[in-house]
Protein backbone atom coordinates (compact mmCIF):
# COMPACT_ATOMS: atom_id res chain seq x y z
CA UNK A 1 0.00 0.00 0.00
CA UNK A 2 1.25 3.40 -0.96
CA UNK A 3 3.06 5.69 1.99
CA UNK A 4 0.19 7.94 2.59
CA UNK A 5 -1.95 5.27 3.26
CA UNK A 6 -0.10 3.71 6.00
CA UNK A 7 0.23 7.02 7.00
CA UNK A 8 -3.34 7.07 7.67
CA UNK A 9 -4.12 4.14 8.77
CA UNK A 10 -1.48 4.01 11.41
CA UNK A 11 -2.71 7.25 12.39
CA UNK A 12 -6.76 6.20 12.41
CA UNK A 13 -5.32 3.21 14.52
CA UNK A 14 -4.02 5.47 17.60
CA UNK A 15 -7.23 7.54 17.84
CA UNK A 16 -8.92 4.46 17.87
CA UNK A 17 -6.93 3.43 20.83
CA UNK A 18 -6.83 6.88 22.02
CA UNK A 19 -10.98 6.39 21.84
CA UNK A 20 -11.43 3.30 23.93
CA UNK A 21 -8.87 4.82 26.72
CA UNK A 22 -11.31 8.02 26.31
CA UNK A 23 -14.13 6.03 26.91
CA UNK A 24 -12.61 4.30 29.66
CA UNK A 25 -12.06 7.31 31.83
CA UNK A 26 -15.92 8.31 31.26
CA UNK A 27 -16.98 5.00 32.55
CA UNK A 28 -14.71 5.51 35.72
CA UNK A 29 -16.41 9.41 36.58
CA UNK A 30 -19.31 7.89 38.80
CA UNK A 31 -16.95 5.47 41.20
CA UNK A 32 -13.65 8.25 40.94
CA UNK A 33 -12.91 11.41 41.81
CA UNK A 34 -11.71 12.35 38.62
CA UNK A 35 -10.58 16.16 37.04
CA UNK A 36 -13.14 18.49 35.93
CA UNK A 37 -12.13 18.56 32.34
CA UNK A 38 -13.33 15.08 31.93
CA UNK A 39 -16.83 16.63 31.93
CA UNK A 40 -16.00 17.85 28.48
CA UNK A 41 -14.59 14.79 27.09
CA UNK A 42 -17.18 13.04 25.60
CA UNK A 43 -17.94 15.16 22.37
CA UNK A 44 -13.74 14.40 22.32
CA UNK A 45 -14.82 10.75 22.59
CA UNK A 46 -17.55 10.20 19.96
CA UNK A 47 -15.43 12.32 17.33
CA UNK A 48 -12.12 10.31 17.95
CA UNK A 49 -14.06 7.18 16.75
CA UNK A 50 -15.87 8.97 13.74
CA UNK A 51 -13.41 11.38 12.80
CA UNK A 52 -9.64 10.15 14.27
CA UNK A 53 -10.67 6.22 13.24
CA UNK A 54 -13.90 5.54 10.98
CA UNK A 55 -12.87 8.23 9.01
CA UNK A 56 -9.01 8.78 8.71
CA UNK A 57 -9.15 4.63 7.72
CA UNK A 58 -11.59 5.50 5.06
CA UNK A 59 -9.30 8.22 3.69
CA UNK A 60 -6.88 6.22 3.75
CA UNK A 61 -8.56 3.13 1.93
CA UNK A 62 -10.09 5.35 -1.25
CA UNK A 63 -6.65 6.90 -1.69
CA UNK A 64 -4.97 3.27 -2.32
CA UNK A 65 -7.96 1.35 -3.46
CA UNK A 66 -10.45 3.65 -5.31
CA UNK A 67 -10.07 3.75 -9.54
CA UNK A 68 -7.09 5.44 -10.96
CA UNK A 69 -7.56 8.80 -11.92
CA UNK A 70 -4.98 8.74 -15.09
CA UNK A 71 -2.16 7.69 -15.93
CA UNK A 72 -0.33 10.52 -14.62
CA UNK A 73 -1.92 11.37 -11.88
CA UNK A 74 -2.32 7.80 -10.72
CA UNK A 75 -4.26 8.80 -6.84
CA UNK A 76 -4.67 12.36 -7.71
CA UNK A 77 -2.99 15.45 -6.45
CA UNK A 78 -0.45 14.07 -3.57
CA UNK A 79 -0.49 17.49 -2.39
CA UNK A 80 -4.17 17.61 -1.72
CA UNK A 81 -4.11 13.82 -0.26
CA UNK A 82 -1.33 15.12 2.40
CA UNK A 83 -2.96 17.93 3.03
CA UNK A 84 -6.09 16.51 4.11
CA UNK A 85 -3.69 14.23 6.57
CA UNK A 86 -2.10 17.08 8.06
CA UNK A 87 -5.43 19.47 8.24
CA UNK A 88 -7.49 16.64 9.63
CA UNK A 89 -5.06 15.80 12.26
CA UNK A 90 -3.90 19.64 13.32
CA UNK A 91 -7.80 20.18 14.08
CA UNK A 92 -8.69 17.11 15.64
CA UNK A 93 -5.80 17.17 18.07
CA UNK A 94 -6.50 21.13 18.41
CA UNK A 95 -10.02 20.22 19.46
CA UNK A 96 -9.09 17.41 21.99
CA UNK A 97 -7.20 20.46 23.87
CA UNK A 98 -9.36 23.09 23.49
CA UNK A 99 -12.47 21.75 24.15
CA UNK A 100 -12.03 20.23 27.47
CA UNK A 101 -10.07 23.37 28.53
CA UNK A 102 -13.05 25.31 27.63
CA UNK A 103 -14.82 23.64 30.55
CA UNK A 104 -12.39 24.01 32.85
CA UNK A 105 -10.60 27.45 31.76
CA UNK A 106 -12.62 30.55 31.49
CA UNK A 107 -8.83 31.98 28.80
CA UNK A 108 -11.26 33.38 25.95
CA UNK A 109 -8.83 32.06 23.93
CA UNK A 110 -9.87 28.38 24.02
CA UNK A 111 -12.89 29.79 21.61
CA UNK A 112 -11.01 30.53 19.31
CA UNK A 113 -9.04 27.71 19.14
CA UNK A 114 -12.37 25.58 18.62
CA UNK A 115 -13.32 27.83 15.63
CA UNK A 116 -9.75 27.33 14.30
CA UNK A 117 -10.18 23.31 14.72
CA UNK A 118 -13.62 23.43 13.18
CA UNK A 119 -12.07 25.59 10.20
CA UNK A 120 -8.91 22.84 9.46
CA UNK A 121 -11.03 20.07 9.63
CA UNK A 122 -13.58 21.63 7.39
CA UNK A 123 -10.76 22.58 4.83
CA UNK A 124 -9.57 18.57 5.85
CA UNK A 125 -12.61 17.41 4.43
CA UNK A 126 -13.14 19.67 1.36
CA UNK A 127 -9.56 18.29 -0.17
CA UNK A 128 -10.84 15.07 0.59
CA UNK A 129 -13.74 15.25 -1.58
CA UNK A 130 -11.47 17.40 -4.08
CA UNK A 131 -9.05 14.58 -4.49
CA UNK A 132 -11.56 11.88 -4.40
CA UNK A 133 -14.38 12.72 -6.66
CA UNK A 134 -12.44 12.38 -10.36
CA UNK A 135 -11.65 8.85 -9.05
CA UNK A 136 -15.42 7.51 -8.75
CA UNK A 137 -15.71 6.57 -12.20
CA UNK A 138 -18.05 3.86 -13.88
CA UNK A 139 -15.92 1.14 -15.73
CA UNK B 1 -16.37 0.68 -10.19
CA UNK B 2 -20.03 0.16 -11.57
CA UNK B 3 -22.51 2.79 -11.96
CA UNK B 4 -24.65 1.93 -9.22
CA UNK B 5 -21.67 2.08 -6.82
CA UNK B 6 -19.82 5.34 -8.56
CA UNK B 7 -23.65 6.76 -7.41
CA UNK B 8 -23.52 5.51 -3.60
CA UNK B 9 -20.23 6.95 -3.50
CA UNK B 10 -20.68 10.21 -5.47
CA UNK B 11 -24.50 10.43 -2.94
CA UNK B 12 -22.01 9.30 -0.04
CA UNK B 13 -19.42 12.55 -0.96
CA UNK B 14 -22.52 15.08 -1.28
CA UNK B 15 -23.27 13.87 2.51
CA UNK B 16 -19.84 14.04 3.82
CA UNK B 17 -19.74 17.74 2.53
CA UNK B 18 -22.54 18.56 4.29
CA UNK B 19 -22.66 16.49 7.21
CA UNK B 20 -18.67 18.20 7.77
CA UNK B 21 -19.56 21.31 7.25
CA UNK B 22 -22.78 21.31 10.37
CA UNK B 23 -20.66 19.35 12.21
CA UNK B 24 -17.76 22.51 11.46
CA UNK B 25 -20.41 24.87 11.72
CA UNK B 26 -21.50 23.04 15.61
CA UNK B 27 -17.93 22.87 16.79
CA UNK B 28 -17.26 26.44 15.57
CA UNK B 29 -20.46 27.39 17.65
CA UNK B 30 -19.08 25.99 20.83
CA UNK B 31 -15.80 27.87 20.38
CA UNK B 32 -17.29 31.27 19.55
CA UNK B 33 -21.67 31.27 19.70
CA UNK B 34 -22.54 31.95 16.15
CA UNK B 35 -26.35 31.42 16.50
CA UNK B 36 -29.08 29.84 18.83
CA UNK B 37 -30.49 28.17 16.23
CA UNK B 38 -27.04 26.83 15.13
CA UNK B 39 -27.89 23.45 17.56
CA UNK B 40 -30.80 22.59 15.09
CA UNK B 41 -28.42 21.10 12.33
CA UNK B 42 -27.09 18.30 14.99
CA UNK B 43 -29.65 15.77 14.41
CA UNK B 44 -28.67 16.57 10.30
CA UNK B 45 -25.36 16.46 10.96
CA UNK B 46 -25.26 12.94 12.49
CA UNK B 47 -27.81 11.62 10.24
CA UNK B 48 -25.67 12.61 7.35
CA UNK B 49 -22.58 11.66 8.30
CA UNK B 50 -23.72 8.27 9.89
CA UNK B 51 -26.43 6.87 7.07
CA UNK B 52 -25.79 9.44 4.30
CA UNK B 53 -22.34 9.06 4.28
CA UNK B 54 -20.63 6.01 6.53
CA UNK B 55 -23.44 3.24 5.37
CA UNK B 56 -23.82 4.49 1.89
CA UNK B 57 -19.83 4.34 1.03
CA UNK B 58 -19.87 1.01 2.83
CA UNK B 59 -22.69 -0.30 0.23
CA UNK B 60 -21.29 1.56 -2.56
CA UNK B 61 -17.80 -0.30 -2.16
CA UNK B 62 -19.42 -3.30 -1.25
CA UNK B 63 -21.74 -3.77 -4.17
CA UNK B 64 -18.45 -3.26 -6.42
CA UNK B 65 -16.02 -5.69 -4.38
CA UNK B 66 -18.09 -8.37 -2.90
CA UNK B 67 -16.98 -11.89 -4.66
CA UNK B 68 -19.39 -12.38 -7.96
CA UNK B 69 -20.33 -15.48 -10.51
CA UNK B 70 -18.18 -15.22 -12.93
CA UNK B 71 -18.66 -11.27 -13.54
CA UNK B 72 -22.11 -11.55 -12.56
CA UNK B 73 -23.13 -9.56 -9.31
CA UNK B 74 -26.51 -11.42 -8.91
CA UNK B 75 -29.88 -9.87 -8.50
CA UNK B 76 -28.74 -6.59 -8.45
CA UNK B 77 -32.46 -4.73 -8.10
CA UNK B 78 -32.57 -4.96 -4.48
CA UNK B 79 -29.23 -3.30 -4.42
CA UNK B 80 -30.81 -0.48 -7.11
CA UNK B 81 -34.01 -0.44 -4.35
CA UNK B 82 -31.54 1.03 -1.86
CA UNK B 83 -30.31 4.27 -3.16
CA UNK B 84 -33.75 5.76 -3.60
CA UNK B 85 -34.59 4.14 -0.62
CA UNK B 86 -32.34 5.24 2.00
CA UNK B 87 -31.59 8.80 0.65
CA UNK B 88 -35.63 9.34 0.37
CA UNK B 89 -35.18 7.79 4.27
CA UNK B 90 -32.23 10.23 5.16
CA UNK B 91 -34.29 13.64 3.85
CA UNK B 92 -37.38 12.70 5.55
CA UNK B 93 -35.84 12.35 8.43
CA UNK B 94 -33.99 15.46 8.57
CA UNK B 95 -36.85 17.33 7.21
CA UNK B 96 -39.22 16.51 9.52
CA UNK B 97 -36.96 17.18 12.55
CA UNK B 98 -36.42 20.54 10.58
CA UNK B 99 -39.73 21.27 9.42
CA UNK B 100 -41.91 20.04 13.00
CA UNK B 101 -43.67 17.48 10.34
CA UNK B 102 -45.75 15.35 12.41
CA UNK B 103 -43.81 12.15 14.12
CA UNK B 104 -45.48 10.21 11.46
CA UNK B 105 -43.45 11.19 8.83
CA UNK B 106 -40.20 10.95 10.96
CA UNK B 107 -41.25 7.06 11.84
CA UNK B 108 -41.71 6.70 8.05
CA UNK B 109 -37.69 8.00 6.97
CA UNK B 110 -37.20 5.37 9.72
CA UNK B 111 -39.23 2.80 7.99
CA UNK B 112 -37.61 3.89 4.12
CA UNK B 113 -34.24 3.94 5.79
CA UNK B 114 -35.09 -0.04 7.41
CA UNK B 115 -36.24 -1.65 4.10
CA UNK B 116 -32.94 0.66 2.22
CA UNK B 117 -30.78 -1.95 4.50
CA UNK B 118 -32.74 -4.60 4.25
CA UNK B 119 -32.76 -4.56 0.29
CA UNK B 120 -29.00 -4.30 0.16
CA UNK B 121 -28.71 -7.30 2.97
CA UNK B 122 -31.09 -9.25 0.38
CA UNK B 123 -28.96 -8.52 -2.35
CA UNK B 124 -25.53 -8.79 -0.47
CA UNK B 125 -26.42 -12.06 1.30
CA UNK B 126 -25.32 -14.71 -1.26
CA UNK B 127 -22.04 -13.45 -2.42
CA UNK B 128 -20.85 -12.99 1.10
CA UNK B 129 -18.89 -16.77 -0.12
CA UNK B 130 -15.68 -18.02 -0.92
CA UNK B 131 -13.82 -16.68 -3.81
CA UNK B 132 -13.96 -19.87 -5.68
CA UNK B 133 -16.95 -21.89 -5.85
CA UNK B 134 -16.81 -25.25 -4.86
Amino acid sequence: MPPLTRLFIKTSLLYLVAAFGVGLLLTLRPLLSLPAFVNGLTPVYFHLFMVGWVMQIIVGVAYWMFPKWSKLLPRGHDALALATYWLLNIGLLLRIIAEPAQVVNAWSGWGWLIVLAAALQWLAGLAFVANTWPRVKEK
Amino acid sequence: MPRLSAWFVRAALVYFVLGFTFGGLLLANKGVPLHPLTWRLLPAHIEFLLLGWTVQLAFGVAFWILPRWNTKRGDVRPAWGTLPLLNAGVWLVVLAGWLNWPAWSMVMGRVLEAAAVAAFAWHAWPRVKPWVEA
